[in-house]
């Protein structure tokens, strides 16, 4: 059967059961929307090719499926940037598809030609410029088949115009073969093993669970190792979800600002085991200090994750669920005694430290955004999908939303790119048309793709956004407090639009809280509309967020309230 | 910790790109690059790389591990010790002033190099050896005035076994 360039390249979407693609066109991809339309696949258009990549990024997190964004040569796919940086630091299934100019104009420099393939080249996994038409099919299977295994990340995959035109023979279902690609699923049993004496003889463990777990969906596993060894988790700000954070054995976030008891634990453990995680500055502090009496076990499917940052003692490269089941079986047949005297002394420590609430606020005349964030976690009942923008208001989201599943919080970590939340929301909203999608936005960061509220309401999704208003780009403005003798520097946010008119220019709804009282109120009114809203909450202006960590110091050093 | 010299060679795709991904993880990551040779196998599909670089023991493991995480690289080794054959090869143009040039034939003569060049003031001098050999006569050579070096950066390969 012939088929154009653009007619294979929907063929092979449709085998790789592509249900949704978020884009934007142009020159060099008018063939590929022609006949985009004669598909059954849901094309959402942003009005930023940023928020393409990012709400490819909150769908694929949200579903565990690969996200899928088309854009222009040029400009179009230069815009993407940000979206793919972003989804590469997260470890994102994402494939970019982009135009690009005829290949006989390439190294030309045509009209909105970029070499694409070279600036992306340190922000993907890996990427693609197909020559050939001959090569387009197997270039694109291959890049969903490195997207989603092994180390999920964002692959790019260039085409240019003439081979969108040309035609050739296309065989369905062709299978990816790549000698030198073969991520390592399962772990060494013999380390496995070691791990299990470790468990057995340890008195003060702990597990620090990262996104990583998320992805490999070992949520299960984890949490059933953690309350079959009686041991307490903690997660970071990607692995927020793996764990039942309203589970007794829950030790909350750690890090920078991640709770007392979850920080001190680090200090004094004897085992930490660490699973899916890459040991961030914004976790770790000061890496001499970090867990230093303590044996460290790295489960990791990336070895160059291993021993990058702090020495390991036993380290496992493998997928995260495989190699919980496999320690799951383990444990139980070790004989572990009476787990809660033996971890008693420890679990009175932990009840100790967790009475030092580091994370109490007091509600007084003006909203504390804290209780919104706390409000909105009960009206949600828990049950929302919240992306979050950055900065201070990413951190309430992570610390007084409580998440008990994965792929329910949705941010930009690695990277921490304001702007990704509208888009990200826009994204998982696709994904999951009934739930009910929640930005937890900042009065600075939300401005940054607003214009994505126009593609929410063209697609018809009600996303929902919670702006906490401080006026300033708080998180910043917190350093300059802390640490600049309060220069407030470029930070205040004085002119800043009316968000309810906003939302009301893009045919969206605007609320507006700016006291306590109103708080709940304008929650449960925004939640119940059926349509993208934005609402906007006055808050404390110069609130911080604590406990927290200065940069570089240990992570035990915590700034309290 | 005390950085040493590592030599690694990486079977890679004959691909365009392929060599600014292997060198771009090395400045992207600020690994040092020593010297870097490339060039096909026998497998026209095949490309062998060989980089010199100079790092402490958790650097080059995580060189290593970077390396081998790149799609394009099919086989990646460590050839620093004795169980590699390294050479390279270095053309040196040295002021050859006439009541010089019996010594630095002689030099030639023992280093069991060759003159492939002969100026009224200079000879181009071709060698290949090792990094000992090669260091031992640039310092021989170095007081009669070496105008111009140009080095191949090393090679290995694995001895097979006797
Ligand atoms: C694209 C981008 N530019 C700059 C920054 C640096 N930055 C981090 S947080 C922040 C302030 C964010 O302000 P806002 O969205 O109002 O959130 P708040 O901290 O006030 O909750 C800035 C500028 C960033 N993370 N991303
Ligand atoms: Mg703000």
């Amino acid at each position: 059967m012939k088929l154009t360039g653009a007619q294979i390249l929907m063929e092979v979407l449709k085998e790789e059961e592509v249900d949704s693609i978020f884009g934007y066109p142009g020159g060099a991809i008018i063939d590929i929307y022609d006949e985009l339309e004669k598909t059954d696949i849901h094309h959402v258009l942003v009005r930023h090719e940023q928020a393409a990549v990012h709400a490819a990024d909150g769908y694929a997190r949200a579903k565990s499926r690969v996200g899928v964004c088309l854009v222009t040569s040029g400009p179009g796919v230069t815009n993407t940037i940000t979206g793919i940086a972003s989804a590469y630091m997260d470890s994102v299934p994402i494939v970019i598809l982009s135009g690009q100019v005829p290949t006989a104009l390439i190294g030309n420099d045509a009209f909105q030609e970029v070499d694409i393939v070279g600036i992306t080249r340190p922000c993907t996994k890996h990427n693609y410029l197909v020559m050939s038409i001959e090569d387009l099919a197997a270039t694109v299977k291959e890049a969903f088949y490195l997207a989603r295994s092994g180390r999920p990340g964002p692959i790019l995959v260039d085409i240019p115009k003439d081979i969108t035109k040309e035609t050739t023979e296309y065989t369905p279902g062709q299978r990816v073969k790549l000698k030198s690609y073969n991520p390592t699923y399962n772990p060494n049993m013999k380390q496995l093993k070691k791990i299990g004496k470790l468990i057995e003889s340890s008195e003060r463990p702990m597990i620090f669970a990262g996104g990583g777990v998320i992805l490999s969906k070992a949520s299960r596993e984890l949490t059933e190792l953690a309350r079959k060894t009686r041991i307490p988790v903690t997660t970071s700000l990607m692995g927020l979800g793996a764990f039942p954070e309203t589970d007794p054995l829950s030790l909350g976030m750690i890090g920078m600002h991640g709770t007392y008891r979850a920080n001190m634990c680090t200090s004094v453990c004897d085992l930490m085991i660490a699973i899916g995680v890459r040991f961030d500055d914004r976790v770790t502090g000061k890496t001499d200090a970090f867990a230093s009496q303590s044996q460290i076990v790295h489960i990791d499917i990336d070895p160059t994750s291993i021993r990058k940052n702090i020495p390991v003692t036993i380290p496992v490269v493998g997928d995260c669920k495989i190699s919980l089941e496999h320690l799951n079986q383990l444990i139980d047949q070790v004989e572990l005694g009476n787990l809660d005297q033996k971890r008693k002394p420890w679990f009175d420590q932990i009840e100790e430290w967790k009475s030092t609430n580091s994370l109490a606020y007091e509600q007084k005349e003006v909203i504390k955004p804290q209780f919104v964030v706390e409000k909105l976690y009960e009206l949600t009942k828990g049950q929302a999908i919240i992306t979050t923008e950055v900065g201070q208001n990413q951190m309430w989201a992570a610390q007084y939303y409580q998440f008990d599943r994965p792929n329910h919080f949705i941010t930009s970590g690695g990277l921490g790119a304001m702007g990704f939340g509208l888009p990200a929301a826009i994204g998982a909203q696709v994904a999951f048309p009934d739930a009910t999608v929640v930005d937890i936005a900042g009065d600075s960061s939300i401005q940054m793709n607003i214009q994505e509220m126009a593609t929410a309401v063209q697609s018809g999704l009600p996303v929902k956004v919670v702006i906490l208003n401080n006026g300033y780009m708080g998180m910043v403005r917190q350093w300059q407090e802390l640490f600049y003798d309060k220069r407030y520097v470029s930070t205040c946010m004085d002119c800043a639009p009316d968000f309810v008119k906003l939302a009301e220019a893009y045919g969206a709804v605007g609320l507006r809280a700016t006291k306590p009282e109103e708080v709940e109120s304008v929650l449960s009114e925004g939640l119940k509309i059926p349509k993208p809203v934005i609402m906007d909450f006055v808050v404390e202006k110069e609130e911080g967020v604590y406990p927290m960590v200065p940069a570089g110091a240990a992570i035990t050093d915590m700034l309290l309230v | 910790m005390k950085e040493q010299k590592h030599i690694m060679t990486m079977l890679v795709d004959n691909q365009p790109g392929v060599l600014s991904r292997v060198v771009g993880l090395f400045s992207g990551k600020g690994f040092n690059i020593e010297s870097l040779c490339v060039a096909p196998t026998m497998d026209a599909r095949v490309s062998r790389i060989t980089i010199v670089t100079m790092a402490n023991p958790p650097v080059i493991e995580q060189i290593e591990k970077q390396l081998r995480k790149l799609i394009n690289v099919i086989k990646l080794r460590d050839m620093t010790g004795p169980r590699a054959v390294k050479r390279e090869m270095v053309l040196i143009c040295v002021r050859a002033k006439p009541e010089f040039r019996a010594e630095i034939l002689r030099i030639v003569d023992i280093f069991r190099c060759k003159v492939v060049d002969v100026g009224t003031e200079h000879y181009i001098i071709e060698v290949t050896g090792d990094e000992g050999k090669l260091t031992a006569l640039i310092n021989l050579l170095a007081p009669m005035g070496i105008e111009k070096i140009a080095r191949s950066g090393a090679l290995a390969l694995y001895r097979e076994p006797k």
